[in-house]
């Protein structure tokens, strides 16, 4: 990188997060003004978002070449009140705790105490849900059953498609008043709501163009007093650029990356969704702007390299915003899951890999950044040298790009409903879920708890942490005669709070379609300007919730190890089982080395295990898939934790497989930490058992020692790993090469490394940053050591 | 049904020939080479080790019976990824050679189901075993260790004038052949015997490649666990230099060299 590059990188990496009132402050003071107070509420959020772009502060920071911020500098980080209020205590947490803190400034508490929270106590959204979920619905999330996404975060979970490089937001106005002028108010008794939220949208236009518009200003005004003449003629001309973009489409290259972190910037001030907002398709979006700079000489490669860099250098100063309670649990970490997508295929099912894909790659190995997050889609229509060239990054440790099966991706969007060139335009977001980029509303609602399930099955319903009948009496466990008996049992409860939580979901989607509208947001996504509703109401092309079930691994070495031990070879009769259980495996050593040692193991492509474990994903496949949400869509499942294994873990006391008490879970579709023995192709085999077609995304990870990467032929052979997996349909693979004695470095000695990010699960974080669990939950993770 | 004794399956093994493959481990090796890192392959009983785990020492048993269907169904297995990197399964030890019929049997099977088949040996075999395998296999990485015959009886136990016949005898084959040599600091590694190995060689004409294969200690625990001597306790790692240096010999010679196999 240059010099230019290697500062701004150097004041991102520097900059501490922190939290700021701006936001708060502007969105409060608007709300108190009343100018808004008879408005439909789709134009009031609009009012507040546009009130917000026009006062907010301008930062343009030394160096920069793209410019906008969420916060008034880098790494200040906005609340969302009318979301989530943050209490005085919240903030002291916040602030004071070891691991993902963030400053908070002694004026920012009395901001907090004297304006914030009297003016939005009882009103915001985390207080509308949770006074109307249902009773059994807070006990389940209380126990740990599931988790909840839109509780102190909005709905999102969707990527920018190629919209906002053909149409400026001047056009997106023009196509609002065509919508407009199209409302049936003779047939159509939803004419008045479909205006008001049209009328909305046009708002939120002018706000964005606004912000823009700002940013030129400041710019020319820097130009001007600017003394070093290269420095004053990037200004102007970076001055020139926020004049045309976003309001018009973007022409240059450099215009269409501007483009973009403004509609970022948007978004997540707007309201922050979860997964933040994402690019998609980036090589896909900027190749024609590249082409042509090119070749009318107005770029080179270089200087799209360092513009990609300083592009990048601006996701990484945008924290996800800060979580407490169950959700800090589920997804304890800065990053904010945008996800840029390299290579893949066209929409008419082409070779989409392209200059600009390798050129990406080359800023992903140079920026090693913990955002953004990023991926290569592999298509058996890639070649070779691209997936490579991939795992030469990955080689170098820090767990980026992750990879995916484009061909498979293809398949499940397609299964769902999706046209073949909207799947094909599409690809994976957030850890690995995949989504018709630009077309498609897919909220992911909470993970599952699949294993804490079994322990209710074990004590006939009863939750053994709090002694509360919490599930159905589906019988005494001692009283199964066969494995079928105990299956079924677990099924029982298992569909019992899947419908509880889908019960909430519907409740909860309705909040937030009647409440909490996103204007800004539903401009971007198809075809919410068409039809004439929010993103959060249904307004998208496709609109899917997901439950992403957790502890796949887990619980299927504990149902073999049962049908094993208790109804096969009867080792063990269920009572004595259920004592040990009770016990933590205390004083039984020798039946816990059994269970380790001597027991079926998923991720060993072994039938035994690897058969229940298709059981279980069938089970929860057909309790979830094809149940209506409140949008016009449907439930979906998908596998994958971010960090909710170890919270799901903290919940459940010991397990049939061995696992003693409080310990992380499986994670993603990965076996449970050193089951697998047979290496990498078993693993693989056992994952591929999974139907990946029937799912929008399960994750694998696999760690590898990097002496098996050292040379080209190791390389070359881990991609043909990669392709045989992909062959079989598997969804996404990621690679953590580390070797185990750096991670057990690092953790006695934070301080020397710092800048060790490793692979979590389908995201990456510093090493450093993790809980001490995570950190021994990933030193456990099978090494595969190959010599 | 035939049967035999194994020691190991090996999947994902990456330098036992070409793409990824499945390395089976034949219990029994006529040799006792000084060096040998399976040292549980070399009786070709299964036998007692011990294992250390959180709660102690446990005892089991390495070396397992089976039969040739089942031992091929395992190989079936992971006949995706052999398709998708061009490999295939390797037989080691051992002696895979010490095992014929049960050898034969499983490359007749192989054959029968196109998988790619290659033979890990020491060459250490009656001719007319060796002249049964041959057609059966798709690349033979054939050990090459110590040229002067009474040095090489005095560190493996035999004497390798049947194995150099034997390698003599697959060149003429059609079989395409790497020659693999254990670079063992004071026994194998002097430039004598690298001359010596680098005429003979010379003369063959179906040797695709070399594979040095620098002496290592992963075998060490292995002894302890098995309740054996190890020989090799005070031999020293080879140099990086040494390593590179008779590389460059080869290479030079015309030779295709990997280090590791």
């Amino acid at each position: 990188m240059n010099e230019r590059i290697n500062r701004l990188r150097t004041r991102s990496l520097a900059a501490v997060p922190s939290l700021s009132d701006e936001r708060a402050r502007l969105l409060t003071r608007f709300f108190k003004s009343g100018v808004a107070r008879t408005a439909a509420v789709p134009v009031q959020r609009a009012m507040a978002f546009a009130a917000i772009m026009e006062n907010k502060t301008i930062y343009i920071g030394p160096d920069e070449l793209i410019v906008g911020e969420r916060g008034p500098v880098p790494k200040a980080t906005p609340t969302y009140p009318e979301v989530c209020i943050h209490s005085q205590q919240d903030l002291n947490m916040i602030s004071g705790r070891e691991k993902v803190a963030f400053a908070v400034d002694d004026s920012v508490r009395d901001v907090y105490r004297e304006e914030i929270i009297p003016f939005w106590q009882g009103h915001s959204i985390r207080e509308k849900l949770f006074s109307h979920l249902p009773e059994a619905w807070k006990d389940a999330y209380a126990a740990g059953i599931f988790t909840e996404f839109q509780e102190q975060r909005s709905p999102g979970h969707t990527a920018c498609g190629d919209k906002i490089y053909r149409k400026g937001f001047l056009d997106l106005k023009a196509e609002i008043r065509e919508a407009v002028d199209r409302l049936d108010f003779f047939g159509d008794r939803d004419a008045m709501d479909k205006k008001n939220q049209l009328e909305a949208m046009a708002i939120a236009a002018d706000g964005i163009i606004a912000f823009a518009g700002r940013h030129a200003d400041a710019l020319a005004q820097m130009a001007e007093s600017a003394s070093d003449p290269d420095r004053k003629a990037e200004l102007m001309q970076m001055a020139a650029i926020c004049r045309r973009v976003p309001a018009h489409a973007p022409q240059t290259f450099w215009e269409a990356l501007q483009a973009y972190w403004f509609v970022h910037v948007g978004v997540i001030t707007e309201l922050n969704p979860w997964d933040a907002f994402n690019p998609g398709r980036l090589d896909q979006h900027l190749y024609p702007f590249y082409r042509k700079d090119l070749a009318d000489g107005r770029l080179t490669r270089e200087r799209a390299k360092e513009l990609l860099c300083a592009f990048w250098i601006k996701f990484n100063n945008h924290p996800s915003p800060p979580k407490t309670g169950v959700t800090a649990k589920e997804s304890n970490t800065y990053v904010d899951f945008a996800l840029i997508n390299i290579g893949g295929v066209t929409a008419n099912g082409g070779d989409a890999v392209n200059d600009l894909s390798y050129l990406i790659l080359d800023v992903i190995e140079e920026m090693r950044l913990l955002q953004p997050s990023s991926m290569v889609q592999l298509s058996k229509k890639n070649p070779d040298r691209f997936i490579k060239r991939a795992l030469k990054i990955v080689k170098t440790g820090f767990g980026q790009p992750s990879i995916f099966n484009t061909d498979a991706i293809v398949q499940e969007l397609v299964r769902q409903g999706k046209t073949v060139e909207d799947a094909r335009e599409g690809g994976a977001s957030g850890c690995v879920e995949a989504g018709a980029f630009g077309r498609e509303a897919y909220f992911l609602t909470g993970y599952f708890n699949m294993p804490k399930l079994l322990e209710l099955t074990l004590n006939n319903g009863v939750d053994p942490m709090s002694g509360n009948q919490l599930g159905p009496a589906t019988g005494n466990p001692s009283r199964f005669q066969r494995f079928e008996d105990l299956f079924d049992a677990w099924t029982r409860q298992l569909n019992h709070f899947i419908d509880i939580k889908i019960h909430g979901n519907n409740i909860i989607e309705q909040i937030n379609a009647r409440h909490m509208p996103v204007p800004f947001l539903s401009l971007l996504i198809d075809d919410c300007i068409a039809t004439g509703r929010d993103y959060n109401a249904g307004g998208a092309r496709y609109n899917t919730s997901y439950i992403q079930g957790v502890g796949l691994g887990s619980i299927t070495d504990a149902l073999t190890a049962l049908k094993e031990h208790v109804f096969e070879r009867k080792t063990i009769t269920m009572d004595g089982f259920l004592t040990i259980l009770k016990e933590n495996f205390t004083g039984y050593d020798d039946f816990r080395r059994q269970l380790l040692d001597d027991t079926p193991k998923y991720g060993n492509d072994d039938d035994a295990a690897d058969d229940i474990m298709q059981m279980v994903f069938e089970a929860y496949y057909h309790a979830v898939n094809d149940r209506p949400n409140t949008r016009g869509g449907v439930h979906r499942v998908n596998l994958l934790p971010t960090t909710c294994h170890v919270y799901f873990g903290s919940v459940i006391g010991a397990l049939p497989d061995g696992r003693r008490a409080g310990i992380a879970l499986s994670e993603g579709i990965s076996p449970v930490q050193g089951a697998d023995r047979n290496g990498p192709t078993a693993v693989i085999r056992s994952a591929a058992k999974i139907d990946h077609i029937r799912t929008g995304g399960t994750l694998l990870n696999q760690k590898f020692l990097p002496q098996v990467l050292a040379d080209d032929t190791g390389i070359t052979k881990l991609a043909q790993l990669v392709r045989t997996y992909f062959r079989m349909d598997g969804h996404h693979i990621q690679f953590n090469v580390v070797d185990g004695e750096t991670l057990k470095q690092a953790k006695r000695n934070p301080d020397d490394y710092r800048d060790l990010i490793v692979r979590v699960a389908g995201y990456s974080d510093y090493f450093v940053d993790l809980t001490e669990d995570l950190q021994d939950e990933i030193i456990r993770r099978t090494e595969h050591e190959v010599f | 049904m035939t049967e035999g004794t194994i020691f190991k399956i090996k999947k994902y093994a990456l330098h036992d020939g070409p793409g990824i493959r499945t390395t089976v481990f034949l219990k029994g090796c006529p040799l006792s080479c000084r060096w040998c890192h399976n040292p549980e392959g070399i009786d070709p009983r299964p036998q007692t080790i011990w294992r250390r785990t959180s709660s102690g020492r446990i005892d089991e048993t390495v070396g397992t019976v089976m039969g040739v269907d089942a031992l091929i169904n395992a190989i079936e297995k992971d006949v995706l990824f052999y398709d998708e990197s061009g490999g295939g399964v390797t037989f080691s030890g051992g002696e895979p050679l010490s095992q014929p019929h049960f050898l034969e049997a499983l490359l007749a099977s192989c054959n029968h189901r196109e998988i790619h088949a290659a033979l890990d040996t020491s060459g250490f075999a009656p001719t007319a075993v060796l002249d049964r395998i041959i057609p059966r296999l798709q690349l033979i990485l054939f050990d090459l260790k110590i040229m002067d015959d009474r040095q090489h009886q005095r560190y493996t136990g035999v004497s390798n004038r049947i194995i150099l016949e034997n390698l003599q005898r697959i060149a003429g084959s059609r079989t395409p052949v790497r020659i693999r040599i254990p670079l063992i600091p004071g026994i194998s590694d002097g430039d004598d015997n690298i001359g010596k190995i680098l005429r003979f060689a010379g003369t063959l004409e179906t040797i695709q490649g070399v594979d040095l294969l620098p002496f290592h200690r992963i075998g060490s625990e292995k002894y302890r666990r098995l309740g054996m001597t190890d020989l090799t306790a005070e031999t020293l790692l080879p140099g990086s230099e040494r390593v590179a240096a008779i590389q460059t010999r080869f290479e030079s010679a015309g030779f295709a060299v990997s280090i590791g196999g």
